[in-house]
């Protein structure tokens, strides 16, 4: 009889002391779909490297909040000049790299320097463009001399690109990313995971986990068993189709933000007989926006009417602009001297919502008589085909850059779209910096490209994130493609 | 047999030359340009250009081709284009899950299949013949993602006696990592087992018709010691040729089932090379792949000649 007691005394104990255990995790496996080819954010364009490692490990002059507002990171603040051409930033002191080195002024002209040199390799090189010098100043000041004012450098500064490295780390960060987060690198098991640990010496608010897992998980499928048995606790991008399976559920919470996704219907506009006016509005006519956001996006997403993000403080909704009207379209068409149709291709990337939305949209466009032939692709070949050699009539693709309407004035880009007055309107946006003024611009660029029917604006891509209901903190919306960790925490 | 040997050896090398070509040239005409996929569509032509030169992508057909398999010769297989680390050592931490995942696969699936071969065999035409060729009909036909699904939503869901995917690396522990191979490895082994019974039973069926088994049987020897000993050893060439198709199957093409474990297989990481076009490690491990494949064949053949004494003294 004592032993009984002796081994329930000692089962009590225990259990005691597993809840409170329990009570303080510090450990998060998150789920990525798709694996980093390398960890420098500042040596490609994958999506993933920021999803693993933007605000984490690497920090910039300055960082994108939750809802993309432009926030200090290693700049504590900044000053500017009145002819808006020199910033000059103070930085914080006492911030360290992970591997024990000091960050100061110099790392930062390095940083700049290196992205913007003849040889460099940055996929978004154009962010660095407008800089003229960088010059240190003193070990916690830099003043950037710009060539010529521009409303966005600041936001610029703060993409995944634009992150501060050291000199003697930048040329292995690929392997073994060296930063100045909350977070350090720890381990790549590649094709398996990647696990962050909490850096003990950094210089701001410490990260509440002690340990982040991201692990890879490419199939949809896979994801709804490896949230019900625990073994991942957060999935921040998930397959919209999916929810279904788990949005009941209480112990996950379903998160549905916006993304700067903009999905869209490119189309040549150099190709006849996209190069009619009305024919690019007939297929804007022919749209139906609701069905389509139904079917290739499980009813998740939000309509635009041009190239702006409704959740962006600048987006005019012009989702009215062309309503569904088969009519409307056939009489377009006929003013075009189409009336008896014409056939055309869709070119599909992988992605869901071009495969599945691409069969609603022919259906649509079928019913005023253009004939679509579906062919779908894989990305290598569409970058080839249709982004670099333009040979396509019509493709569905997620552009998911923030604040890219620019775009549309890129000589030489996919959409073969000229339109001197668009471009007169884009080139006066990247000299002001003025609030309002910018709002103005934005406002015209967007009706212009309404106006233009430029290619078929659908709906924004919805970030649809599943999570333990426990955990606190992660991003809602995605303004940027990134996991930020710094504030996510386990309740109770 | 050391002509024999000798001129086995001269056609694997041969095919491998010309399957170092094939791949090589299969590759060059996919259309896709890594370094444009690295740097995304925000990155200008001169700076897709600048990485293609910095990555030796515009160096000349023959030059390449001659490049990558000199290399091969001494062993190296180059760099990856995404990863820029060599492919060989990629190609190490996929086998470490590939090549064991592969093994217990196959020794769950010859487990299964010889003796649901030999039950059949000897019952041919009655109820339990029927049953388990039935059972084998429908593990042919199952699925095998829709059936790891199951597997998964059972036993790690349900159950929670493993985990519901990923692996932990051999540094997690043997038990861990076998742990996290079990799931994966029956849901590889059904399909296969399923195969290998019915091709098992057929040449059974086929040697119990023979003469020798009716003399075995009338000199006396039971017939389980006459199914043991005559019937099955002669039945194992067509055993042994399934099984060496089926090994080289299960070390690269599973792809669906890596997948939905999402397990750091060897074929996942081909499968990711070609969207990428990382075209080295796609070059290199198809030509690993060929030389495994070459290997076991030429293994089933010797082991023919293990099981088949006439076989030895006919070279």
């Amino acid at each position: 009889m004592k032993l009984w007691k002796t081994i329930l005394a000692a089962a009590v104990l225990s259990l005691a002391a597993s809840t409170s255990a329990f009570a303080a995790r510090t450990d998060l496996v998150i789920g990525i779909a798709l694996e980093p080819p390398h960890l420098d954010p500042t040596a490609g364009a994958a999506a993933a490297i920021d999803e693993v490692l933007y605000a984490n490990v690497f920090e910039g002059l300055t960082r994108i909040g939750p809802n993309g507002e432009v926030l200090p990171d290693l700049a504590e603040s900044w000053t500017i000049s009145d002819d808006g051409k020199v910033y000059t930033f103070k930085l914080h002191t006492g911030v360290k790299f992970h591997d024990g080195t000091d960050f100061d002024a110099s790392d930062v002209k390095f940083s700049l320097d290196r992205a913007r040199a003849d040889n460099s390799v940055n996929a978004q090189k154009g962010l660095f463009a407008a800089i003229d010098t960088v010059e240190i100043v003193d070990p916690a000041t830099v003043k950037v001399t710009l060539k010529n004012p521009q409303g966005s450098f600041l936001y610029n500064m703060g993409w995944g690109d634009a992150v501060i490295v050291a000199p003697e780390t930048a040329g292995t960060n690929k392997e073994k990313p060296i930063g100045t987060g909350p977070f350090k690198f720890q381990s790549w098991a590649k094709g398996s995971s990647i696990t962050l640990v909490k850096s003990d010496n950094y210089w701001g608010t410490p990260a509440s986990l002690d340990k982040a897992e991201f692990r890879i998980v490419p199939d949809a499928a896979a994801a709804v068993p490896a949230l019900l048995s625990g073994d991942i606790q957060a999935f921040p991008f998930f397959d919209p189709d999916s929810v279904a399976q788990v949005k009941d559920d209480p112990r996950f919470k379903v998160v549905i933000g916006a993304t700067e996704g903009e999905t869209i219907l490119s189309i040549n506009n150099k190709k006849s007989p996209f190069d009619k006016l009305q024919v690019r509005q007939a297929i804007s006519y022919a749209l139906d926006r609701k069905a389509i956001i139904d079917g290739a996006s499980a009813g998740l997403g939000v309509p635009i009417g041009s190239h702006m993000s409704p959740a962006n403080k600048d987006y005019v909704d012009l989702t009215g602009r062309y309503p569904h009207d088969v009519a409307k379209a056939k009489e377009l068409l006929k003013e075009a001297g189409l009336e008896k149709g014409f056939k055309a291709t869709l070119k599909l990337p992988p992605p869901t919502y071009a495969r599945l939305g691409g069969e609603i949209i022919a259906s649509e466009l079928r019913d005023v008589g253009i004939d679509l032939e579906i062919i779908p692709v894989e990305w290598a070949q569409w970058l080839d085909q249709v982004f670099t050699k333009k040979d396509y009539d019509l493709t569905i693709v997620s552009h998911t850059e923030p604040n890219d309407i620019d775009i549309y004035s890129r000589k030489d880009y996919y959409f073969n779209y000229d339109n001197p007055a668009f471009d007169k309107v884009i080139a006066d946006l990247g000299v002001t910096s003025d609030e309002a003024k910018r709002k103005e611009l934005l406002g015209q660029a967007q009706k212009i490209l309404a106006d233009d029917a430029v290619v078929g604006f659908l709906y924004e891509l919805p970030k649809v994130g599943v999570w333990d209901a426990k955990l606190q903190g992660l991003w809602e919306n995605a303004p940027i493609q990134a996991n930020d960790l710094t504030k996510v925490k386990w309740s109770e | 047999m050391t002509a024999y040997l000798l001129k086995r050896l001269a056609i694997a090398i041969a095919t491998l030359i010309l399957a170092s070509m094939v791949v090589f040239a299969v590759l060059e005409v996919l259309p896709g340009d890594p370094a444009r996929l690295m740097l995304g569509l925000n990155a200008s032509a001169d700076q897709v250009e600048l990485l293609r030169n910095q990555m030796g992508l515009n160096a000349p057909l023959a030059l390449r081709y001659l490049h990558w398999a000199g290399g091969l010769l001494s062993l190296d297989f180059g760099r990856s284009y995404t990863y820029s680390v060599p492919v060989i050592d990629l190609v190490r931490e996929r086998l470490a899950v590939s090549l064991p995942l592969a093994l217990i696969a196959l020794a769950l699936s010859t487990m299964i299949a010889i003796p649901v071969g030999l039950f059949s065999a000897s019952r041919r035409g009655r109820a339990g013949d029927t049953i388990s060729m039935g059972a084998a009909q429908l593990g042919v036909a199952v699925p095998n993602f829709w059936f790891a699904l199951m597997l998964i939503y059972v036993f790690a869901v349900w159950l929670q006696l493993v985990p519901a995917g990923g692996f932990p690396g051999w540094s997690a522990g043997i038990w861990p990592a076998l742990k996290s191979l079990l799931l994966p490895a029956v849901a590889l082994a059904l399909p296969q087992a399923a195969i290998l019974a019915r091709v098992t039973r057929s040449a059974l069926i086929e040697v119990l018709n023979e003469d020798y088994i009716r003399t075995a049987r009338a000199k006396g020897l039971p017939y389980r010691a006459v199914l043991w000993r005559h019937a099955l050893r002669n039945a194992m060439i067509p055993v042994l040729t399934i099984l060496g198709l089926q090994f080289a199957f299960l070390l690269a093409g599973t792809i669906i089932i890596e997948n939905v474990f999402y397990l750091p297989g060897l074929g996942r990481l081909v499968f990711q090379a070609i969207t990428q076009r990382d075209l080295i490690v796609v070059e290199s491990v198809v030509m690993l792949l060929v030389a495994a494949v070459i290997a076991v064949n030429l293994l089933v053949d010797l082991s023919y000649a293990v099981v088949d004494p006439r076989l030895r003294t006919r070279q």
